[in-house]
């Protein structure tokens, strides 16, 4: 009987293929995506672990949908999403700071879904769609979250904050009427060494206001 | 530019509201004009919108970590797993031969911080590893995988040898010794260099190269003391914590190299890398074009960098070379942890009669641990004495950290000062008044009192119930520190550009900004009018930004070298409009006349009707106008930085958890040049400083000399939850030293903290807390609650 990561004491003793493996990393890190009032992120492979094919060892061919243009690639079993975005991809607007979900430096979004993409395997993504910092604005208009951040400034090195705007955008969309508290909650799992806070939570409040018009 | 001769300038001095007045100042001829105050002003002094915050924003901001080189190698690094070994051998032929491996690297000199110095026994072949996480080999590979597979293919024999990470301990006659054999000494840190060392202890420091030794008679001075507070202090450990992590890509070619680097000093890289490899120094090229943080633990050249040029020389290919979090904790510096025993005397109407001061430090195999120049300079004092001892243990170098020492001495100086003020039953800011010479902390006290409500101030442990709220205040001080070789240059071309270029960094303090503005005032143009391309060594010489002293150091610079751009642009511009170049004024995009505004010329229309392509200038910063304080090893102005901090905090005492709830933060840098950046930096300042007063702690393992929380789940920082409601007040000190009086604030802006809510607690719970991080079991701790403890 295979079990998830996560419910397991003695993952090492049943014997872990590696797709139940893949699939236990991945329920770990929706889990580890701290944000009140989110939609919990199914996964279908953690969810049904015995009904998904068997892939690798070899690196696997992946299509991704990324900021509305789909992207075919071949990935290796164990990049992780930040990875791809950062490297084959070429989009280094999202950071890799931790590398294991302590800090939301790289959060993006998977159908809209704030989650940490140094937490996910590429080939885990599926089907979901994938938005990244880039593709955040419209054009060359910028989403109200990313001008309230310059009129507001929050940020100070910029190093983790395509991380927040993300987050703090992904909120305004869920909740168009986020209290400070609800501002907190939401960048909660954020690290940010300059303390940019204050004005982070400053220019959501001021996004949210503008959107709603 | 040469200085003939000199001219009389009449400047603004003074704080604004206060003593604002008119000062003469003898300056150089090559200076422009005196720079009116901020009220008068359009662009410098007010909150401009950072520039660069759209690519931030949009992801486009490129980092060191982003920079990517067709042919680019990764690299990774050997680090040895245990705290203090002889290294027998290094064996690397198997990593050299994995398919993808293009270079190795074995470590075979002393590449740390702390050079030893006057070793008597024949150097072994490799160095010694003096602390878990030391360097011993590095290997470029195709891929990130590859090299961290070929790490593993290193065989090296290590002879195990005692160790010990714990300062106490190092101190002992019996403690193994973090250096071997007899005679050998450590040096760099910003320590001096000298002093005697026994065993692992290393001192006293007496004297600090700013503010001097020993002064008066200390026992004289205890003898006339009507009170005297004594009292010993204990600050962690903290770790920078960047969220860039250390950086670099090294392109070795055969006509130069060019590193990309998180740093913040790219004209130090330069002259160290070229220093270590031989080349000319134009044969490097330093860019640094954003930087995700420094903190002090990204000045000089660390011994990455090294490896990443000579494996890019060894493989002929770019070589990217990034930190993992683990690295960062272990071996990119850190703020190092401190033993302080502080004794002040006063007499009974508050002057302070004698400060004596003993501390000991550990930056781990690094000198530099001391506790500051707050105690000898901050307050009004005849008789002072200081002994600070640097302790050596199996632990990363630490490295200059955000108000490097001052931090460590004002939790203990401004607690000291807190408790003299209850035997004196005097108010904590009645006596300061009495103590403190500087004319801006007295204005800032009384801002920020009125703002923070310090009169609501109880009595010590005032509230019944199980949590206790409190209140507190404490105070900044660093030295106004200068660069006088910063130097920029200013361009216009006649295709409308107008550039202000140097290598100086913006390290997320916004000087890109602040030089647009800077230009921009002197120009009547609109910051986003000028481009500022900085970062790069093949423009003029900017400053390291360490010690608060970027803006006060370029900005000057600037405003010299777009001055002489101007007064050049006006007389090309004069024979057409009719008058002397001295008739013209600029503003709002225009050349006009003073005399009659309607009559004039766009800027841009004029730019382009220029008889050359280019109109440029260099400028340095040069001398501060009247002159330094002490000139070497770096140039102090007359007047220190300052800041006042209050902070309200409540203390469950049944848990002992202690929430900051609200920060008024008070501060002087003077000209403000960007309200609205200086605020930020501020709370930043604000917020390391409760990160550190209350979460942050790097823990060795006693029994394995390992850090148990090298990464950031662990490694607990301040985050949006634990952030205090800030405040920021700023108050224009003008000092007419400069073509723009600025000065810098990132320090002073944590200094206070940590002591101010160390203060707020004892006004709470009317128990002192003497040691950091004040965590809730050393609370419960020190109001007894803990069954069984002390």
């Amino acid at each position: 009987m295979e079990r998830s990561i996560k419910h397991s004491n003695d993952w090492k003793e049943v014997g872990v293929s590696r797709r139940s493996f893949l699939g236990g990393v991945s329920a770990a890190a929706v889990g580890s995506a701290i944000y009140e009032n989110t939609p919990i992120v199914q996964n279908a492979a953690a969810a049904e672990p015995f009904s998904a094919p068997v892939i690798g060892p070899d690196a696997v061919p992946a299509t991704l949908r990324i900021n509305g243009v789909v992207r075919r690639l071949v990935v290796p079993l164990q990049m992780t999403l930040a990875e791809v975005l950062r490297g084959p991809l070429g989009l280094t607007g999202t950071k890799i700071a931790c590398n294991r979900g302590a800090c939301s430096a790289c959060t993006v979004w998977l159908d809209g879904a704030p989650v940490a993409s140094c937490m996910i395997l590429a080939v885990d993504v599926g089907d979901r769609s994938i938005t990244t910092i880039e593709g955040l604005a419209d054009g060359d208009r910028l989403h109200p979250m990313q001008a309230a951040f310059i009129e507001h400034d929050a940020m100070q090195c910029g190093f983790c904050t395509p991380g927040l705007v993300m987050s703090c955008a992904a909120l305004i969309e869920r909740n168009p009427d986020p209290s400070p508290e609800d501002v907190k909650t939401a960048i909660s799992g954020h690290l940010c060494r300059c303390g940019t806070y204050q004005n982070v939570i400053a220019a959501t409040m001021a996004a949210a206001k503008v959107r709603k018009g | 530019m040469s200085t003939l001769g000199s001219r009389t300038e009449r400047m603004p001095i003074g704080i604004v509201g206060v003593s604002q007045r008119q000062i003469d100042r003898e300056v150089p001829a090559s200076e422009p004009p005196a720079l009116a105050p901020n009220a008068d002003l359009a662009v410098v002094g007010k909150p401009i919108p950072r520039v660069g915050g759209r690519a931030m924003v949009t992801g486009a901001a490129r980092y060191t970590v982003d920079v990517k080189l067709p042919g680019m190698l990764i690299a990774r690094i050997l680090r040895s797993p245990h705290p203090h070994a002889r290294i027998l051998s290094v064996s690397a032929s198997a990593a050299e031969r994995y398919p993808g491996v293009r270079a190795v690297h074995v470590v075979t000199a002393m590449e740390t911080r702390a050079a030893v110095r006057g070793a008597t026994a024949t150097p072994a072949a490799f160095p010694p590893a003096l602390y878990v996480g030391a360097s011993l080999a590095a290997v470029a590979a195709t891929t990130r995988s590859i090299a961290d597979e070929a790490l593993r293919l290193i065989e090296v024999k290590y002879e195990v040898l005692p160790f010990v990470v714990d300062m106490d301990e190092a101190r002992r006659r019996e403690a193994p010794s973090v250096f071997e054999g007899a005679g050998q000494q450590a040096g760099g840190g910003g320590a001096a260099p000298g002093p005697p060392q026994v065993g692992n202890v290393r001192g006293p420091a007496t004297t600090n190269s700013f503010y001097g030794g020993p002064r008066g008679n200390v026992e004289q001075g205890f003898r006339e003391a009507g009170v005297i507070v004594e009292g010993e202090f204990r600050t962690q450990v903290q770790t920078h914590c960047c969220l860039e992590p250390h950086a670099v890509v090294a392109d070795w070619r055969d006509d130069g190299l060019t590193l990309y680097i998180s740093t913040q000093d790219t004209a130090g890289v330069r002259k160290d890398v070229a220093a270590a490899f031989g080349l000319p120094r134009e044969k490097v090229r330093v860019i640094t074009e954003f930087m995700g943080g420094g903190f002090g633990s990204k000045l000089g050249v660390g011994d990455y960098v090294m490896f990443a040029v000579e494996l890019s020389r060894k493989a002929s290919a770019p070589v990217s070379l990034i930190f993992d979090r683990e690295e960062e904790q272990l071996a990119s510096g850190n703020r190092p942890g401190t033993w302080q025993r502080l004794r002040i005397g006063a007499r009974r109407d508050g002057a302070l009669t004698a400060i004596s001061l003993l501390s000991y430090g550990t930056a781990g195999i690094a000198a530099g641990a001391g506790v500051g120049n707050i105690a000898q300079a901050m307050y009004d004092c005849p008789n002072f004495e200081m002994a600070q001892y640097d302790v050596f243990v199996n632990a990363g170098p630490g490295c200059a950290m955000r108000a490097p020492g001052n931090v460590q001495g004002a939790f203990a100086l401004e607690q000291s000062v807190d408790e003299l003020a209850e035997k004196l039953g005097i108010d904590p800011i009645a006596l300061r008044d009495r103590i403190d010479p500087s004319a801006a902390r007295r204005e800032e006290r009384r801002i920020g009192a009125a703002h923070f409500g310090w009169s609501r101030r109880r009595l010590p442990a005032a509230d019944a119930g199980p949590v206790k709220r409190g209140i507190g205040m404490a105070q900044s001080f660093w030295p106004g520190i200068v660069q006088t070789s910063a130097s920029c240059e200013v361009r216009l071309q006649r295709d409308g550009l107008v550039e202000v270029r140097s290598s100086v960094q913006d390290i997320g303090t916004g000087i890109r900004t602040v030089l647009a503005q800077v230009v921009a005032e002197e120009l009547g143009l609109r910051p986003e009018d000028v481009s500022v391309r900085i970062g790069d060594t093949n423009f003029p010489l900017g400053p390291s930004s360490g010690g608060s002293k970027t803006t006060g150091s370029i900005t000057p610079a600037a405003r010299k070298a777009a001055y002489q751009v101007r007064q050049a642009l006006l007389a090309e511009v004069a024979p057409e409009l009719g008058v002397p170049p001295e008739e013209l004024i600029v503003g709002h995009g225009r050349i006009f006349l003073r005399a009659n505004p309607a009559h004039g010329i766009g800027f841009r229309q004029a730019v382009g009707r220029l008889k050359k392509d280019v109109i440029s200038a260099v400028a340095d910063r040069g001398d501060n106008y009247g002159g330094f304080r002490v000139t070497s090893p770096m140039s102090l102005a007359r007047e220190n930085l300052g800041g006042v901090q209050f902070a309200e905090v409540s203390v469950d005492t049944e848990t002992g958890i202690v929430r900051v709830a609200h920060v008024v933060a008070v501060h002087d840098c003077g000209r403000p040049m960007n309200p609205r950046q200086i605020e930020s930096q501020i709370h930043g300042g604000v917020l390391m400083g409760v990160s550190f007063a209350l979460y942050e702690d790097r823990i060795l393992d006693r029994q394995s000399g390992r850090m148990l929380n090298a990464d950031l789940e662990h490694y607990k920082l301040a985050g949006p939850r634990e952030m205090p409601s800030i405040d920021v007040f700023l108050i224009e000190n003008y000092q007419a030293i400069s073509a723009t009086d600025a000065c810098g604030v990132a320090e002073p802006a944590t200094i206070a903290t940590a002591a101010a809510v160390a203060n707020a607690v004892y006004n709470a719970v009317g128990v002192r807390i003497r040691n950091l991080p004040m965590t809730p079991a050393s609370i419960l701790d020190v109001l007894g609650r803990v069954p069984g403890g002390g």
